[in-house]
């Protein structure tokens, strides 16, 4: 066990190393989350919806479009050169090198989310004094899901010629029910509801992450290998 | 190098089809320690299938393949750990540098020491003044010699490689011959697919002759270049 977790975080270093080099995932996905809260914010009649309203949509739409270009860039280094399969050759186990990846997926998105949230409250002009640890807290707990598929899926597409085009292909439909979970939580939290009304959203995300954490880790394995 | 009684690689019945396409038709190949056994073939003969199946990356349709009596598999991470792999691409990232790409394989394959091993790996291939550069900098010959520092940093037992000689300026590939000559001495077994076998002659123990997913030779080097290179064609063309 204690192997596979030091080789897990020898593949998730390796990302964060190459990635903090080229900066290209978490440069695209932070411009592109940046811009998106842009066209939200101005394409808003101020008159007729308020931000509060829009605002929870805004910000899991960034954050799920910016995720999956993060994750999209992620594996597409592995594609180059056959990186990939130099992972696949070497004596890490399956579960240790979805472990890995996963983590540095996780780290990506959330250094997106990190940069991404500020300028969400900027444009929208939103007190968050309250609501700021709930919305961490929903961030975290509707990210871990999707990035465990987006992992997946990665490792699934970087074999193909249209490994751009198939991630978000595949991936959106999986996004769906963690990011309804959490817009109806952050709307919640940004309306100062209790915290009875966000429950059973919270426990959804919740079964999420057990469910699709451990399905995807089950059948990476699956996945990668020919 | 551990001593071993039986063969360092020992592959029985290898099939591999994608869809109806059959590549591979029941192979078998056996490497002992310190032999090298060079394969030859026409284009689509099913050599860098047969390497990858060999090296864990892909499965057999039929068939298993066995290094050190463990037979690898995906779910059997330590049967790959005396497998080294030199394939067509170069399997480094392009945002580390050589050193670093050398130093994660150590530490993926459980060096002891990864800084040490990448040293000597690369020393070894003689590209200890290169460490710092990144792979998109190298021309294609250095960027073959740090692909090989990979594949032996962990000091493997089984060496497969894929057109090792790409790209090799004449001295590079002398080196590269020195270099595998020595690790054979040492109890190495290789299997090395290339088209020019002129330049892998001399380190054959073995000599194969793949065609349409078949050996349509597998002997023991013997006589002269030209003499096999008639009979090769002679079975190539077949």
């Amino acid at each position: 066990m204690r192997e596979a977790i030091r080789l897990a975080l020898v593949v998730a270093a390796k990302d964060i190393r190459a990635e903090l080099r080229s900066k290209t995932a978490l440069l695209s996905a932070t411009v592109f989350g940046a811009l998106v809260l842009v066209i939200f914010n101005f394409a808003r009649d101020p008159t007729a919806l308020s931000s509060t309203d829009l605002a929870p949509s805004a910000l899991w739409v960034t954050f799920a479009f910016a995720a999956m270009i993060a994750m999209n860039r992620a594996f597409t280094v592995e594609r180059e050169h056959g990186a990939f399969d130099g992972l696949l050759l070497a004596p890490v186990p399956r579960g240790a090198l979805f472990a890995g990846k996963l983590l540095a997926n996780l780290a990506f998105v959330a250094v997106v989310e990190a940069v991404a949230l500020p300028l969400f409250v900027l444009f929208f002009n939103l007190d968050l004094s309250r609501a700021l640890g709930g919305i961490v807290g929903t961030a975290i707990l509707a990210t871990i899901g999707f990035v465990a598929v987006g992992t997946v899926f990665g490792a699934m597409a970087v074999r193909t010629r249209f490994a751009e085009l198939l991630l978000p292909v595949l991936l959106l439909p999986f996004m769906v029910p963690p990011l309804v979970g959490a817009v109806q939580v952050t709307s919640r939290l940004l309306a100062d509801r209790p915290l009875s009304e966000m429950l059973g959203w919270l426990r959804m995300l919740a079964a999420y992450d057990v469910v699709f954490v451990t399905v995807a880790a089950l059948v990476f394995s699956y996945v990668v290998d020919e | 190098m551990p001593s071993s009684d039986g063969p360092i690689l020992d592959a029985v019945g290898l099939q591999r089809s994608f869809g109806s396409l059959r590549v591979l038709r029941g192979l078998d190949v056996r490497v002992g320690a310190g032999e090298a056994l060079v394969i030859v073939g026409p284009n689509g003969a099913g050599k860098t299938t047969l390497l990858r199946l060999l090296a864990g990356l892909a499965r057999p349709s039929a068939g298993e393949v066995r290094v050190l009596g463990k037979r690898v598999e995906p779910s059997a991470p330590d049967a790959r750990r005396p497998i080294g792999f030199v394939s067509h691409q170069s399997m480094l990232y392009d945002d580390l540098t050589v050193r670093e790409n050398v130093v994660l394989a150590a530490r993926l394959y459980g060096a002891p020491d990864p800084g040490d091993a990448a040293r000597r790996a690369l020393e070894a291939v003689g590209l200890a003044g290169h460490g710092e550069e990144r792979p998109p900098r190298l021309s294609r010959g250095l960027l073959q010699r740090a692909s090989i520092a990979r594949a032996l940093v962990h000091e493997p037992h089984l060496l497969l490689l894929d057109e090792p000689f790409t790209g090799l300026d004449a001295p590079a590939a002398e080196r590269l011959r020195a270099l595998l000559g020595e690790r054979l001495s040492t109890g190495l077994a290789l299997v090395l697919v290339t088209h020019h076998l002129d330049e892998a002659w001399e380190l054959a123990s073995r000599v194969a002759v793949l065609a349409a997913g078949r050996w349509a030779l597998d002997e023991p080097r013997a006589g002269d270049l030209v003499q096999f290179l008639h009979r090769y064609h002679a079975l190539a063309n077949a």
